[in-house]
């Protein structure tokens, strides 16, 4: 028989494209999530790099891990904002008034996330090459840093999926990115957390985006990893658990 | 195959402490169209909300072609489709991506002639690939019932179909719901104006306090009301009847 389960991945597949069109279309969207990484990497190689003291002569070797995230970080925004938007139009409503799975709405929408912040990872890492970044980095390694990544997006996806599903306005469903795009500040991306105030640096040492930082830019430098990469682990996948039980809660009340 | 496209049987609905609706029965007939009538938060929406699986009642049971909306929810939405208050398009696709998208996910055979077939037979052929941001609110409205005849549900629910739209565009939406009717298709649609009603139901239910308070033809209904007076009243043309015969006369010309 023809079942709803059967069609689930086909579904999802025709969801990715529709909005993967979405972002396409959408100038705003790419001048955010790639645009903008690019053009603070110029910033902090070309200006302010010279002056900044990390024990690497390579500055971007150094920079690069923060600034993917941070490209991530404002990727997810736009997840929210889509998923907002499709629960304010009430296109939700005929999906779900439809014989298709019922959370295939919203897995197209992590999926999309997935994919599109690949892109932009891929083209910042292209433009790095341009400005000097190398790596003595492995395939395994490599492997293991787009896992970090990808679990990376997949933890804020989630997050951002609380945020769409939730928000009142297009306002609030952004919101909650820019405290999130902020951490790579006070973390060990732009310096090293040595020469912050005590405070500050506690914070810094403490929070996921060091541990995730530390462990790829050790990936690709092709040096041990050491507790970095099971700290980062446990931080990406902790996050994904809790946010991912949060926004399905959501997302059966609401949608 | 049953003679009822939909049977409502005591259905109970409450928002936290406050019911909206109160024991609702009805039935409409296979190939009918029903209205049902109701001022602004009568609880229309939300009947039609249960009886497309979006929501589940408190109380009561309701049947869409035969099958238990809450035990068979799959099974009455592959017999029906839902045309929300609020068009239900995709903004940033074209009309015609749209509905090759629905085609897709309702996985039929050839979605692109599927897609232009529909563009015809609603006139937006030369419209097809543009963005539906560009589109007006009637174009958008015909883009939305297009896209829940694909592939032919037999039960269509219009949640206010004409709700925001100009008269000329309102005549438009009447026409295609008569035309889906002479096909076989049962309609459902909800409204708060009393002329769409007259105009299209075979059969007019007025929901009022979360109960239906008059159910029946429209001859049925007006045998409820004492017998016409005779009364010699001056027929003044409506603001519509002027505003539709200059738009008339100007695309004449």
């Amino acid at each position: 028989m023809d079942t709803v389960k059967n069609h689930f991945f086909s579904d999802m597949g025709i969801m990715l494209g529709r909005s993967m069109r979405h972002i396409l279309r959408s100038m705003d969207t790419i001048i955010t999530v790639t645009i903008t990484p690019i053009a603070m990497m110029l910033l902090f190689v070309y200006v302010l790099g010279g002056a900044i003291q990390t024990g690497t002569d390579n500055y971007v070797n150094y920079l690069l891990p923060g600034i993917l995230l941070i490209a991530i970080a404002s990727g997810i925004a736009y997840t929210s904002y889509r998923l907002f938007i499709d629960m304010q139009s009430g296109i939700f409503e005929r999906f779900h008034s439809m014989p298709i799975a019922r959370s295939a709405p919203l897995w197209g929408h992590v999926l999309t996330s997935l994919v599109s912040n690949a892109i932009s990872v891929l083209v910042i890492i292209l433009v790095a090459l341009l400005m000097g970044f190398r790596s003595s980095a492995g395939v395994l390694s490599w492997l293991a840093v787009a896992g970090i990544l990808a679990l990376f997006t997949l933890a804020l996806t989630w997050v951002a999926a609380i945020a769409g599903l939730s928000a009142t306005s297009v306002d609030g469903a952004g919101a909650f990115a820019y405290p999130i795009i902020f951490l790579p500040f006070i973390s060990s991306a732009f310096v090293p957390t040595e020469t912050m105030p005590p405070v500050v640096r506690a914070f810094a040492e403490n929070q996921p985006v060091t541990a995730i930082v530390d462990a790829i830019r050790a990936l690709l430098s092709g040096q041990p990893v050491g507790n970095d990469i099971w700290i980062a682990l446990a931080w990406c996948v902790g996050i994904m658990l809790v946010a991912y039980i949060f926004a399905m809660r959501v997302y059966k009340k609401r949608a | 195959m049953q003679k009822q496209a939909i049977q409502v049987k005591e259905l109970q609905k409450s928002y936290k402490n406050l019911p909206v609706l109160k024991g609702v029965d009805f039935e409409v007939e296979r190939g009918s169209i029903f209205a049902l009538l109701g001022s602004n938060g009568a609880g229309k929406t939300t009947i039609i909300k249960i009886l497309t699986t979006l929501l589940k009642q408190d109380g009561g049971t309701a049947a869409v072609n035969g099958f238990d909306v809450a035990s068979k929810p799959d099974d009455v939405r592959k017999s029906i489709s839902l045309t929300g208050q609020f068009a239900a398009v995709d903004e940033i696709l074209t009309g015609r991506e749209n509905l090759i998208m629905i085609a897709r996910l309702r996985h039929l055979e050839n979605p692109g002639q599927v897609a232009d077939e529909l563009l015809k037979r609603f006139g937006l052929t030369d419209a097809a690939d543009r963005r539906v941001s560009t589109y007006s609110g009637g174009m958008r409205r015909r883009l939305d019932i297009a896209m829940s005849l694909v592939g032919k549900p037999q039960i269509i629910f219009l949640d206010e179909p004409t709700t925001g739209l100009d008269p000329e565009a309102r005549l438009e939406v009447w026409k295609t719901v008569k035309e889906l009717a002479n096909n076989g298709t049962t309609v459902f649609l909800t409204t708060q104006y009393l002329d769409e009603a007259e105009q299209l139901a075979d059969r007019i239910a007025i929901l009022h306090e979360g109960k239906i308070i008059a159910n029946g033809t429209l001859a049925d209904l007006k045998k409820l009301f004492p017998p016409a007076k005779v009364e010699y009243v001056e027929k003044q043309p409506t603001l519509e009847d002027i505003f539709l015969a200059i738009i008339g006369k100007k695309e004449k010309k």
